[in-house]
């Protein structure tokens, strides 16, 4: 199996998955994190024609998309119907699915694999409804190191004129009424967007994520992203 | 979010384990129905998953689509489901709750399908502890005539076809279930199961089952207890 050069590899965060080595990935793995509203789907869907105009064969996902288990899970939320760990595990289970069969497979075949969030939201989500840090952490050791994460960060008072913009207003689940933070949506959202930051930012330093200043304009963070994804992929292979 | 492992609830959780076969189903309700008669408040956790995650299982399993990864992780979805609405709701009001399969269940299956054994340990952390875990213990050639005389066709994940063991259906489950009964024997120590002789009759395993879970009832209610100060919300 020497038949690459490669000084990239690839690396689980804990036992990772069993039939699957890592060396044999040559892609690239990208992470888009960051809270509700900080406009990561904006940059995604920005990213993606530049590095296909550049030549590089792309493969975008995000949360809930699994053939698996994406439709349960949004049909879960709406309905409000399964307890806290149950919709933890569920959205493991989305994300071990998409893992397996999107982002390995194109991975294995030299794709840059964007992904909209990654094991980071949905370990602070978690985190702040209660779980185990340690719990949930190692669920997700059968996740992938990406090759770089960048975290877009806001702050609350720059996510609310967002999510006045839009118009269906303060959302249940971005406001976490699920777990009554607040006497309405808005003090909720103010109280749980806070904690969701807070523990992104207790997550830059371990995972290494590169934090970019979300408050500024989507022009200024696509450059900035651009420049960054450049220099990343210039980077011996 | 709570990590329930050791609890205070006023009732107390039994759960029975082993491969297919062994009988601990039927033991498991005749359990329930002395229980009952005994005037206990007692809640059957049968494995009726919320429609959700019945229908992404069913789906993955008929689709074939179920990794290793997947199969363990939808399958600790469905009991952390069951046990947040079906298991710790009674164990608050007191009742005797009885569930067919649990943790052991997955930590058997999984590590067969190839699951490390202590990240599927580490995954079923929130699972409530059972105050008896029973392991009904059958030689496999006992239990694999109780199954293939009875059944009209085997499934692809329950004959482990997708282990490929063999192309074979029913040797496939041969081997699969094999490997199924040496993992449960290694967790009899590890999880402290109380095994029961399950070759003998249906009655003297009864017997003994009744004798072991009388023991855990001196404390037991038999109405419900639950803080008066609720009552007004």
């Amino acid at each position: 199996m020497e038949k690459q050069s490669d000084k990239h590899k690839f690396e689980f965060y804990g036992e990772g998955l069993p039939e699957v080595d890592p060396g044999e990935l040559h892609g690239r793995l990208i992470v888009i994190e960051g809270t509700d509203g900080v406009g990561r789907s904006t940059q995604v869907s920005m990213l993606k024609p530049w590095l296909e105009s550049n030549g590089h064969a792309v493969l975008d996902t995000g949360m809930t998309r699994s053939a698996l288990a994406g439709k349960g899970i949004k049909q879960a939320k709406e309905g409000h119907t399964l307890g806290p760990i149950a919709l933890t595990l569920f959205y493991a289970t989305d994300f071990a699915d998409r893992l397996e069969n999107q982002m390995i497979p194109a991975l294995r075949a030299g794709f840059i694999v964007l992904t909209d969030r990654y094991i980071y939201s949905l370990i602070a989500r978690a985190i702040v409804r209660g779980a185990d840090p340690d719990w949930i952490k190692s669920v997700y050791g059968l996740a992938l190191k990406p090759d770089a994460i960048f975290y877009l960060r806001a702050e609350v008072a720059d996510l609310i004129p967002r999510v006045l913009r839009q118009p269906a207003g303060f959302d249940y689940w971005e406001s976490g009424m699920d777990i009554h933070m607040g006497e309405d949506r808005f003090d909720s959202f103010v109280r749980y967007q806070t904690r969701m930051i807070g523990v992104f930012d207790s997550m830059v330093q371990q995972y290494g994520f590169s934090v970019i200043d979300a408050s500024h304009s989507i022009d200024w963070i696509f450059t900035n992203l651009q420049r960054r994804v450049g220099r990343l992929l210039r980077e011996p292979h | 979010m709570q990590m329930y492992g050791e609890h205070s609830f006023p009732g107390k959780l039994f759960i029975v384990e082993g491969i297919d076969g062994s009988g601990k189903s039927t033991q498991l309700s005749l359990l329930q129905q002395w229980l009952k008669r005994e005037g206990y408040m007692v809640f059957f956790s049968e494995w009726n998953s919320s429609p959700l995650v019945k229908e992404t299982t069913s789906r993955g399993k008929k689709k074939r689509m179920l990794t290793p990864s997947t199969f363990s992780l939808i399958h600790a979805t469905d009991l952390a489901d069951r046990i947040e609405r079906h298991i710790i709701p009674p164990l608050k009001a007191g009742a005797i709750v009885l569930a067919d399969r649990y943790v052991c269940t997955a930590f058997a299956r999984d590590v067969v399908r190839g699951v490390s054994p202590s990240w599927v340990r580490d995954l079923y952390r929130f699972a409530i502890k059972p105050a008896i875990s029973f392991y009904f213990r059958v030689p496999l050639d006992i239990s694999l005539k109780r199954i293939l005389g009875a059944r009209a066709g085997l499934k692809y994940y329950e004959a482990g076809l997708d282990v490929r063991l063999s192309e074979d259906i029913e040797e496939s489950f041969k081997i699969f279930q094999g490997m199924i009964r040496d993992r449960y024997e290694e967790m009899v120590d590890e999880f402290g199961l109380t095994v029961i002789d399950a070759t003998r009759s249906i009655e003297a395993q009864q017997d003994e089952v009744r004798a072991i879970v009388e023991r855990q009832l001196f404390d037991v209610p038999k109405r419900p207890s639950y803080d008066e100060d609720m009552e007004e919300d």
